[in-house]
């Protein structure tokens, strides 16, 4: 088994499903950060059979949650300080998300504007449907 | 400050109060020849239109305002390349209200974020056509005298009739409507207007491709174009365009009392031996057009008449 060690200030996002690791290092910008990042693909989990996970070691701040809980509201976070989980913080669907995603309708304003920002509105929790806010298209891309 | 996006902007309450108004103007038009003198109306219409644009325009012109704008992009500074975020900064200094139609959608909501004078939305691609709806409201609550338990047939271009999709919307927010879309297969409500507004909200609906076999049971039939400007492939119009041809022979299986309605141009969808049925409610309806905005324009400037 593959041992990664701890680290003693940052956050871990945990319960990532198997695979999309590497697009939420993507999405977040996790590449742009000056500070240690570990990735872990398909660790073993009693829950989730597979998982994916990443350690962070910086400021939790940095880190945009409307993104992560966009890509996907189920995976946790542990605030880590001093060598101890300090936090556990859950995800929800943000009501609104700006320049993550684009539309792709021919037909919006913002495949002619391109200076506007993409807007995209949580308009159905139930079953997480964002629509563009200008032409209220429904957004049917992969999140990650 | 408000604008007006979509039907769904106003409450039921504030809609009632918008068509009542209508019906005041309607009754008693000397009373409002004044209200909005010294005001502005802009008419930014990006692409080209003759009902919404001259209806907005005499709209203004009976409330004793002015009016100013251009009918096409290529006149206008579009055509330089100049944004919508900038022209109505600009056109924000020149007009007090303004009524915009665009090809692209959200395009008037862009406007609207960026304006400091009220944005009226006058159709945005295949989006949103509030006003007509609200023509549409009119029409049908001065000639049925109600908007609920009425089994309304929709028919034509389900799809890419923006007209067809705002006044679903607006309709299933009062009791006991019952629609019937009429359709070929090609040119099915779109899944997001079926799931999110009809089934979402209860409402009875049914799919039929013949018109013959539902005209008897409808109270409202509202007959809409193939419009050719939606298509990307010239071959889907022409296979498409005469689909449903309304006519003397199909107004017979119709009640006595149904109304037919259509947001005009027409092409070839009605036939012209029925203008003259007095069932026939489409150029009436345009008249509605003109008192609705006149209402929507003294609202959104906050002008009351006495």
């Amino acid at each position: 088994m593959l041992n990664i060690g701890g680290i003693s200030e940052g956050f871990v996002l945990d319960h990532i499903e198997a695979g999309k690791s590497m697009s939420i290092y993507k999405y977040l910008k996790l590449d742009k950060l000056d500070c240690c990042v570990a990735i872990i693909k398909n660790a073993r989990s009693n829950k989730m059979g597979k998982k994916d996970i990443i350690k962070v070691e910086c400021s939790i701040d940095l880190l945009n949650l409307d993104i992560l809980g966009f890509i996907d509201h189920t995976i946790t976070i542990n605030i880590i300080k001093d060598d101890m989980i300090v936090e556990k913080k859950t995800l929800s669907l943000p009501k609104e998300i700006k320049n993550v995603i684009a539309c792709k309708n021919p037909r919006c304003i913002t495949s002619i504007e391109q200076e506007l920002d993409q807007i995209f509105t949580l308009t159905d929790e139930k079953k997480e449907i964002y629509r563009c806010k200008y032409c209220e298209e429904k957004y049917s891309g992969n999140k990650a | 400050m408000r604008h007006l996006m979509s039907p769904l902007d106003f409450s039921v309450a504030e809609l009632d109060w918008i068509l009542h108004l209508a019906n005041d103007i309607e009754k008693n038009p000397t009373k409002y020849e004044a209200a909005c003198r010294g005001k502005k109306l802009a008419t930014l219409f990006y692409e080209p239109s003759t009902r919404t644009r001259l209806s907005f325009e005499s709209a203004m012109m009976n409330l004793g305002g002015n009016v100013l704008g251009f009918s096409s992009a290529d006149s206008s500074s579009a055509a330089k390349g100049e944004s919508v975020s900038d022209t109505i900064r600009m056109i924000s200094c020149y007009a007090d209200i303004c009524a915009m139609r665009h090809p692209k959608e959200g395009a008037p909501m862009v406007a609207s974020l960026k304006s400091s004078i009220p944005v009226i939305n006058a159709g945005d691609g295949g989006h949103q056509h509030p006003t007509q709806t609200l023509t549409d409201l009119l029409t049908i609550r001065s000639l049925k005298g109600q908007l609920d338990n009425l089994t309304i047939g929709l028919c034509g271009d389900l799809k890419f009739g923006r007209t067809v999709h705002s006044l679903i919307h607006a309709l299933v927010r009062y009791p006991k409507i019952k629609f019937v879309l009429i359709s070929p297969e090609e040119l099915r409500l779109p899944d997001y207007i079926r799931e999110d507004v009809l089934d979402s909200t209860n409402t009875e609906y049914k799919e039929v491709e013949r018109l013959e076999d539902t005209m008897s049971e409808l109270d409202l039939l509202y007959m809409t174009r193939v419009q050719k400007e939606r298509f990307f492939n010239e071959e889907d119009y022409v296979r498409m365009k005469d689909f449903y041809i309304l006519d003397k022979q199909k107004m017979t299986l119709a009640k006595p009392d149904m109304l037919v309605l259509h947001p005009l141009p027409r092409v070839n969808e009605i036939s012209v031996e029925v203008d003259n049925d007095p069932r026939a409610a489409y150029f009436k309806q345009v008249q509605y057009g003109v008192y609705v905005r006149m209402a929507l324009i003294l609202t959104l400037l906050e002008v009351t008449v006495c």
